[in-house]
Parts: structure tokens; C-alpha cells; sequence
């Protein structure tokens, strides 16, 4: 399987604040890598330096083998990386239509991919033409997922999908995920729902204080429970 | 999660018709009070023409601060210099504008309007490069920048061109009326009002039919993630803050020839008018600007004649009264 997506000790300050130190990882082609740890370990940083949000103040990160740590966050957007933030970040005085036809930017929305993405997504035909400030917060997720999948992309960066959704959005969520992975897609995933990142998952990484300090696949780490409580602080259970 | 099936058609957008029905109803409700049918038909090309100079000059104002989120208190010296930039070409040329043949007039007026908007454009570049850009996000500094920056150029206008008020005569063929039956429409106000429907439907559909109108209105809601949607932004909003810049210089030139004069104040006179439209249009709303424009032309010119000594208060009274009715505007894009 080959790397689509390396960082080689990269760091990343935000002002005064030395967020990534040092930070290794390797994101394998076609597979779904949950990016798990406490809340303040560096993993929604982490995501924002792959986006080039933040840049990187030293170390490298490649995607396909291509340098794009120096580049502006709309060349590594064009290279074929989509985000999905935390905030969701919908652009809520525009339609849902609108929002969608801003994310496919290399033309008119193709009505192939607009009916696979209504397939997972069936409420945003329903209020297609509504502004997505006056969606409900899963939905606002379901479109910011939307928009990053509206076109392929090599990976997707998605940060937090189901922070804040009723556990019946989340089954949906997690539903529309799987399908996605099933098509193939690259994803790098920053999850607090263990339940989740144990339904997705293919691989797992644990940051803990800037630096990666667990690596491995998410069936392992799902059975090894105290494992878990070192990593964590809690087991996957804990959170089902 | 959806009562749709797939194939179902895609369902229609709401239309928000109440404010556009306002100016024709405050017209219709005139028509009493003013008596005289020619009177009522005048006051309301009247304001019209004057409303559509005013929406000229705003719809500059509500794009950059209404959708960039800059307060450009500044806004009115576009306005001047561009007035003055066409008096360039407009005094040299008085003698093409007296003749009585209305293609030699505009073959004279519309290069010297191309010519203002290509200054105030260019103005507009470097006030974003060099007074707002370091301070977006910041609305104080921005008060404080572009007021200063106002003062330099009216400053400026006036060391250059002297503190003379400079005059302005129509072109002669858009001198005088146009009559209809006992009815007198003046000529220059019809080619305004011209001028300010075809800005209106340019921006209109560039805003809502086009990819940039879009990723305009994106970005001011959240710029960082139209740039991670593969977008440079900073570019996009550069050419937004010319092309507001620009038509302030097209709604100068238009005022300047309307009151036949220039002087480098003109631009700081019409600033707080020009807040109060897009304050009642709604921020970032080129309709609602339009309309805004059009309802505080109507009260100007009707408030006016009925009751002059309202004219001083007449503005902010209907200010107050849309926002008690839409505390946002008439048509709000933004929550600011």
C-alpha cells in the first residue's frame, strides 16, 4: 500500500505556544487513519499544518511525494486535499446549492456525484435551495462533509465529525462515512467518539503533547483495553 | 431524515417581495397629499433619479462593507476624486458638450466617466494595500484609517485644484425636459436613472449568478475556508474594494453633473447618506441597497415639498422606522 500523505518532524508554533513538536506520521493510501488523544494534544493543529492554515515553522510534509509544507493553503486545496473543520464551517447566508457549487471548483456540479452525495445525504435536496445558516447542526455537517466530497480528492481531512450530534446523526454520520471509505477515499480523521473511531478506523495514531506516541491498527488498540486507559486515559467502552 | 425520494424536484426559494413594494406603495401614497398629478409625477422621477445616483454611489459601500466587513469612512472621497478626475476631460472639452448633438456629448461624457471609475479604482487599490489591509478585522482602526485617509485626499483635491468650487454644466442635450402632456421630466434624470438600473442588474447578477459573486459572499462569512476550498481570496476582495472604489467614482461624476458643480467636500457631505441607505438596504444587500436608495430619495424629495423644515430629520426618521419594522435591514446578508 503506498504513503499517500508523510510528515517528518514537523512543528508548528502558534504564537508564542509550541503546539507540534516533532511530529512523524505516515497516512497509507485507501485507508481511514483515526488521529485520536486529549483534548489539547495538537490533533485539530495537526490537520490545520497538512491544510497549510497554520504553517509549519520546521520538518516536511509530502503528499504523493510532493512537497507541500510551503505552499498556500488554496495550492494544497487544488492538490487535492478536502477539510471538513471542526466548526463545519458552512457558509450559512448561502444555500446548501450554493455551498456545493462553490466546493466543485473546477466546473458545474455533476449530477452523477450530486445524486451519490443526495444518496448519503438526503436532506440536502430537501433544503437545497435554503440558506444553510437555518440547517440543523447535523445537517450543517452533513453539507460541510458534502462539500469536501462533492469532487474526488486524494485525502480527506476531517476533523471531528460527530462533536455535538445526537447518537442517531451519528449512526447516519458514521453510515455515510463507511461509504465513503468504501469508495476508496483516503481519510485522516481527528475523533473524540472512541465508538466511532472504532467503527471507522482502519488505522489509529495517539498524540499526546504535540508528538505522536501511539501507532498501529484500530482493531488492536480496540482490544486492548488497558492499552487503551494509557493512551486515552479511558477505554473504548467507557465510551459506547 | 427527508421526506423527498430522490426524484423529486428540487424545491424553489421563498421571495421576499414586502420591501419592494415599498417605495410604490409610499409613491402611491403621496399622490393625495402633493394634489397636482404633474407635481407627484415630477417629485417621483424626481427621486427616482435621485435615488439611482445614491445607489450608485452605496452599492460601493454596501460591497465593501457590507460583505468585506469594512468600515470605509473614506468611501467619499472615490466619490470626489472622481468627480474632479472627470472634470479633466470635461472642461477641456466644454465645447463638444455645448453642442446641441447628444452622440458628441456622450462621446465626451462616457470617456470621462470611464476615466473617474478607472481612478477611483486605482485609489481603491492603494487604500486596501495601504490603509485597510493591515487592519481588517479591526473596526476602529478602519474608522481611523479611512477617516484620516478622507481628510488627506479632500486635502489633497483641494491643493491640487484650489478651494474653488468648480462648475459643471450639463452637456446641452441632456439640458432641459422632456415633456408629456403637462408633465416635465428632466432629461439628465432620465439618463441617471438609466445608468443606475443597468448598475443595479451588473452587480445584481454578477452577486448571484456567477462563481466570483458567490465566493464573494463566502469569504466575508469565513475566509479561510473558501481558501481551503482551493480559492484565493485576497485577490477577489482587492478587485472587490476597486470595483466599489470605481462606482463611487461613476456616482460622483453623475452627482457632479446633477448639481453642476465639484468641490472636493462633496464626497464627506454624502458619506453619512450614503451609511443610512445601506443601513436600511441591509448590509451587503445590493437590492436591499437599491431600495434604500430609492425610499430616501422618496422622502427627501416628498418630505421636501410637503414639509420642508422635516427634510433635516426626515432621513434618520425613516431609517428608524425600517429598523423597527427589520431590526437587520430590509434585506440582510450579513448578521453584523
Amino acid at each position: 500500500m503506498s504513503e499517500l500523505l508523510t510528515l517528518s518532524g514537523v512543528h508548528t508554533h502558534i504564537g508564542r505556544y509550541h503546539i507540534l513538536q516533532g511530529i512523524d506520521l505516515v497516512i497509507p493510501e485507501g485507508r481511514t487513519t483515526m488521529l485520536l488523544g486529549r483534548n489539547g494534544a495538537g490533533k485539530t493543529t495537526t490537520l490545520r499544518t497538512i491544510m497549510g492554515l497554520w504553517q509549519a515553522s520546521s520538518g516536511q510534509i509530502r503528499l504523493a511525494g510532493e512537497r507541500i509544507d510551503q505552499r498556500s493553503t488554496p495550492e494544497i486545496a487544488r492538490l487535492g486535499v478536502g477539510y471538513v473543520p471542526e466548526t463545519m464551517a458552512v457558509f450559512s447566508d448561502l444555500t446548501v446549492r450554493e455551498n456545493l457549487v462553490l466546493a466543485a471548483r473546477d466546473g458545474p456540479l455533476d449530477d452523477k456525484q450530486l445524486d451519490w452525495v443526495f444518496g448519503f445525504f438526503p436532506a440536502l435536496r430537501r433544503f437545497w435551495l435554503s440558506r444553510a445558516g437555518s440547517l440543523s447542526g447535523g445537517q450543517k455537517q452533513m453539507l460541510s462533509i458534502a462539500r469536501a466530497i462533492i469532487e474526488p480528492r486524494k485525502l480527506l481531512l476531517i476533523d471531528e465529525p460527530t462533536k455535538g450530534l445526537a447518537p442517531a446523526i451519528v449512526m447516519a454520520l458514521i453510515e455515510c462515512l463507511r461509504e465513503i471509505k468504501r469508495k476508496g477515499a483516503t481519510i485522516l480523521m481527528v475523533e473524540q467518539n472512541f465508538f466511532a473511531a472504532r467503527e471507522l478506523g482502519d488505522n489509529v495514531l495517539v498524540m499526546d503533547n504535540g508528538t505522536i506516541v501511539h501507532r498501529g491498527e484500530m482493531e488492536l488498540l480496540a482490544a486492548d483495553v488497558a492499552l487503551q486507559e494509557r493512551l486515552l486515559g479511558l477505554s473504548l467502552e467507557a465510551h459506547q | 431524515m427527508t421526506d423527498l425520494a430522490a426524484s423529486d424536484p428540487l424545491p424553489k426559494p421563498k421571495r421576499d417581495v414586502a420591501p419592494v413594494l415599498l417605495p410604490v406603495a409610499l409613491a402611491l401614497v403621496m399622490i393625495p397629499f402633493v394634489g397636482s398629478t404633474s407635481s407627484w409625477v415630477t417629485l417621483t422621477i424626481a427621486s427616482l433619479a435621485m435615488g439611482m445616483m445614491i445607489f450608485i454611489m452605496a452599492s460601493g459601500l454596501t460591497l465593501v462593507f457590507g460583505l468585506m466587513d469594512v468600515l470605509n469612512f473614506g468611501h467619499g472621497a472615490f466619490i470626489a476624486v472622481g468627480a474632479y478626475i472627470a472634470t479633466l476631460i470635461l472642461l477641456p472639452l466644454a465645447g463638444s458638450l455645448q453642442a446641441d448633438s447628444l452622440w458628441l456629448n456622450l462621446a465626451v461624457l462616457a470617456p470621462a466617466a470611464l476615466l473617474a471609475m478607472a481612478a477611483s479604482g486605482v485609489l481603491g487599490l492603494v487604500v486596501e494595500r495601504v490603509l485597510v489591509l493591515p487592519v481588517y478585522g479591526q473596526h476602529l482602526k478602519q474608522i481611523l484609517m479611512t477617516t484620516g485617509g478622507l481628510i488627506v485626499a479632500e486635502q489633497m483635491l483641494y491643493a491640487l485644484w484650489g478651494p474653488q468650487i468648480i462648475p459643471l454644466p450639463l452637456p446641452a442635450s441632456l439640458r432641459g425636459s422632456v415633456i408629456i402632456g403637462d408633465i416635465a421630466i428632466a432629461k439628465y434624470r432620465l439618463l441617471a436613472m438609466l445608468v443606475g438600473l443597468v448598475v443595479y442588474v451588473a452587480i445584481e447578477l454578477t452577486l448571484n449568478r456567477t462563481k466570483i459573486g458567490l465566493l464573494i459572499r463566502a469569504g466575508v462569512e469565513n475566509r479561510e475556508m473558501v481558501e481551503a476550498l482551493g480559492y484565493r481570496i485576497r485577490r477577489l476582495f482587492l478587485g472587490v474594494f476597486m470595483t466599489g472604489s470605481a462606482l463611487a467614482g461613476l456616482g460622483g461624476v453623475m452627482w457632479a453633473l446633477y448639481r453642476e458643480q465639484v468641490h472636493a467636500s462633496m464626497g464627506g457631505d454624502l458619506t453619512v447618506l450614503i451609511f443610512i441607505v445601506i443601513i436600511i438596504g441591509g448590509l451587503g444587500s445590493i437590492s436591499g441597497c437599491f431600495i434604500g436608495a430609492l425610499l430616501v430619495a422618496m422622502v427627501a424629495n416628498y418630505g421636501g415639498f410637503l414639509v420642508p423644515k422635516l427634510a433635516l430629520v426626515s432621513n434618520i426618521l425613516l431609517m428608524v422606522a425600517i429598523l423597527m419594522w427589520r431590526p437587520r435591514g430590509l434585506y440582510a446578508v450579513t448578521s453584523r
